[in-house]
């Protein structure tokens, strides 16, 4: 079974979905079968939100712990908080920029993001096969949006070949049907951005 | 035929259409609500489409359009189904002309439920034909057949997705335009002895109905959707839904690595159960595992299978205590029966120790109008003893920490009945009922009329935020506009109220703290039934104000605009208050909390 196990993580609002309906778009172009599966509801308000994402045959959307070819976090606690479900060895590609939760603000407790991709950092080379950390704030100076995060994070798991079948390519000719043609020259720089 | 990626909702609704649906009506409720958004935004206007004020009425309105021969679907989540049964066990005794499909979404864990009832019990108590698709692609496929099988039976047929289900995508092949079928009925046939029911009646159709689902049973069980993959050892899996995706990715993967497999029996008929379907399959093993969620409705059925055809099989599941009796069937916990039956040594990889993760509950969203009127009612009362009757909406969210103010939840618009019972037993205490502006047209009413014709003494709290904010901003009868683009006359609560007998009802911008909090004293204390409506739009659907900021230099870090009012838009950072720009909404609640002026609009540049 070829199944590129994909998850993609962080809280809600952040833009994971778009990321997410662009990757099965690339597929399908490709004739691979896609199935996807996220959170929606109450626990949208704020909450730490997941979407799994499998290409190729398989009969259930969701993954099972150890299991994910890759994981893109959106948010450095909340990729911390899969990562049981990436398989040894696996990638991780993650924003460094910590969102804080109303509970930590009430506890006084500062809540850091650092501690967070640290821990990431210990485990790489092992645990972790290949470890990309975005610094997120730069990113969105250097790129001039605030609404790109998603798409910096898939074009550096696009472009280190951690999709599969799906390379960069596939992913910008998604985009152009998807996207509204005046954000087309943003998005594509915002997909080239990280280094991987 | 062409290829779409499409979520489980959309499947149903868009097959609903292929299907030449005419009239669709429903209530939402996660995880049901897009498929009835599905067929309203695809709609040339040829298909009646209406979010109901509640699920009876939705299904009334199916039902009528349905005796006059047209295809009708009604949707609802699992809870919204109590609300419905009332017509629907009467509906099914009388039948229908048109197809009927009754779409309950039902929702394992559960994630966005008060309960995990399983609608699969619940056709077999209504006696209604059930369809429990395990994918997208499998529920585009049944609407077909349930529309079919609904008109052949003249009975209404239950389409029961769960929510992994519901909300998950797949790359599917659907219907062209041009494949669409069209059934234009001819409307009404008048015909007392078939629409009026009377016990005579009933009790004819009743041995009619027990007739037609001992056949369907049979039926049942030659549908190929109930399908058998055979094992190579004598032992069985049974399975539903998502968990038997989840079976069959287990043992794909089981396969391929040469292990013994079970042989495996998928259920996507669950009622009426095919019971010799289910006879053969047992007859081939000796010991079965039931992998299923919800209620153990395929268990209890074949054990009856078992005793009925004198089987010595051992059947394990939910009763046995070998599947857990509530929650999801996710992936690790399927691999972890079916190792636990198969004797499987189970392989994973390391499970990484992680430092502590911050919580992230779900919270009122920065700028929400419930804030300001939860908090201004807290003030008002403080120290008094007081009932904070709480409702379904995302109001329920007033219950976290700091606001503390939701006392109890139970239903929609239960709040009013439980506040008047509170104050029956207590009669010094302040009754509050807060109620959502939808869900004060879904189920409330009935609550106000109940508490003035009784006498009550309470305070009912509408929180108006001109959209069912919860769900996804359905339209709702306060708001003017319907699901099939039309502009109407908003039913305006307060004359709702008045024509009650509602003697003060007050409407209070919850954004004018002192204000609100004065008008909160002043009505509370008035006797018998009174109301405050807080308007103010849900804040996901405007775009914010300008954001505030706080003065570091007036700040003397008390962080009372954390502690009172707990809003994602203020923040610690490097240890002093601060508010986060990009959520920060503009409402100005937390500038009139702060005691030292130092919160005030942010200067641009």
């Amino acid at each position: 079974m070829s199944t590129t196990n994909i998850i993609l993580c962080g809280v809600g609002g952040q833009g994971t979905v778009l990321a997410s309906k662009l990757t099965a778009a690339a597929s399908m172009a490709k004739n691979l079968d896609v199935r996807s599966a996220e959170t929606i509801g109450m626990a949208q308000r704020g909450g730490s939100v997941m979407s799994y994402l499998r290409i190729g045959e398989c009969a259930s959307p969701l993954i099972k712990s150890g299991c994910a070819d890759i994981i893109i976090g959106f948010e450095p606690a909340e990729t911390v908080r899969v990562l049981n479900y990436l398989k040894n060895g696996g990638t991780v590609i993650t924003s460094d920029r910590a969102m804080m939760p109303v509970t930590a603000a009430l506890q006084g407790s500062d809540y850091e993001g650092a501690k967070m991709t640290d821990f990431l950092k210990s485990l790489e080379g092992d645990r972790i096969g290949k470890l990309v950390i975005v610094n997120t704030d730069e990113a969105l100076r250097d790129l001039g949006s605030a609404k790109v995060l998603n798409m910096v994070l898939l074009g550096a798991a696009a472009r280190g070949g951690f999709l599969g079948e799906v390379g960069i390519e596939d992913i910008k000719e998604a985009l152009v049907k998807k996207v509204k043609p005046q954000f087309h020259e943003l998005n594509f720089k915002a997909l080239e951005y990280a280094s991987v | 035929m062409h290829k779409e990626f499409v979520m489980g909702n959309e499947a149903i609704g868009k097959a609903c259409m292929a299907a030449g649906v005419q009239v669709v009506a429903g209530y939402p409720g996660t995880p049901s609500t897009e498929v009835l958004e599905t067929i309203a935004k695809e709609n040339d206007g040829s298909i009646y489409v209406e979010w109901s004020v509640n699920e009876k009425a939705a299904l009334e309105v199916a039902a009528g359009a349905s005796y006059s021969g047209a295809r009708t679907l009604v949707t609802m989540k699992q809870v919204g189904l109590n609300v419905a049964s009332d017509p629907l066990m009467s509906l099914e005794y009388i039948g229908v002309e048109g197809g009927m499909v009754v779409l309950v979404a039902d929702d394992p864990g559960p994630i966005s439920s008060q309960t995990e009832q399983d609608t699969r019990t619940f056709a077999e108590y209504s006696k209604l034909p059930c369809f429990d698709p395990s994918d997208a692609k499998e529920a585009y496929d049944m609407i077909f057949e349930a529309y079919e099988l609904s008109e052949k039976y003249k009975t209404p047929v239950f389409m029961r997705p769960t929510t992994r289900v519901c909300h998950s995508y797949q790359s599917i092949d659907v219907r062209d335009y041009a494949e669409y079928e069209d059934h234009r009925p001819d409307g009404f046939v008048k015909d007392s002895s078939r629409w009026v029911i009377f016990p005579k009646l009933s009790y004819v159709n009743h041995a009619k109905i027990e007739e037609r689902n001992a056949g369907l049973s049979d039926e049942f069980s030659s549908n190929v959707r109930n399908a058998v993959t055979a094992g190579t050892v004598r032992k069985g899996i049974v399975a539903q839904g998502i968990s038997y995706a989840n079976v069959k990715d287990i043992l794909d993967e089981a396969s391929a690595q040469g292990r013994d497999v079970p042989s495996l029996l998928k259920i996507s008929t669950p009622f009426p159960f095919p019971e010799k379907l289910a006879c053969d399959f047992l007859k081939s093993v000796d010991e079965v595992l039931v992998i299923e969620e919800l209620d153990p409705y395929i268990e209890r059925h074949l054990v009856y299978v078992c005793g009925r055809a004198g089987l010595n099989v051992s059947i394990k599941g939910k009763i046995t205590g070998d599947v857990a009796p509530s929650g999801e069937n996710l992936p690790d916990l399927v691999q972890k029966y079916i190792s636990g039956f198969m004797g499987w040594e189970s392989a994973s990889s390391d499970a990484v120790k992680t430092p502590e993760l911050p919580v992230r509950p779900p919270v009122l969203c920065a700028g929400c109008p419930h804030r300001a009127s939860f908090y201004a009612v807290k003030k008002a009362m403080k120290g008094k003893e007081t009932i904070f009757a709480g409702d379904i909406g995302c109001y329920t969210l007033g219950n976290a920490m700091p606001l503390d103010m939701v006392d109890t939840c139970l239903c929609m618009g239960a709040g009013l009945g439980i506040a008047q019972g509170v104050g029956r037993v207590k009669p010094d205490t302040k009754c509050f009922a807060f109620v959502g502006d939808s869900t004060f047209f879904a189920s409330a009413i009935t609550g106000v009329v109940n508490a003035v014709y009784n006498q009550a003494d309470m305070t009912l709290i509408v929180l108006d935020n001109s959209t069912t904010a919860m769900t996804g901003h359905q339209p709702h009868p306060g708001t003017g506009h319907t699901m099939m683009g039309e502009f109407t006359d908003k039913i305006d609560i307060e004359n709702i109220l008045r024509g009650i007998g509602v003697g003060t009802v007050v409407r209070q911008d919850p954004f004018k703290l002192d204000e609100a909090v004065e008008t909160v004293k002043r009505v509370a204390d008035e006797p018998g039934v009174k109301a405050i409506i807080f308007e103010a739009p849900c804040a996901v659907l405007f775009k914010p104000e300008t954001p505030y900021e706080i003065d570091l230099d007036k700040c003397v870090d008390c962080k009372m605009c954390i502690r009172e009012i707990g809003c994602p838009g203020v923040v610690l950072k490097d240890g002093r208050v601060a508010i986060d720009e990009a959520l920060c909404n503009g409402c100005g609640l937390c500038s009139q909390i702060c005691p030292c002026g130092a919160i005030g609009k942010a200067v641009k540049e």
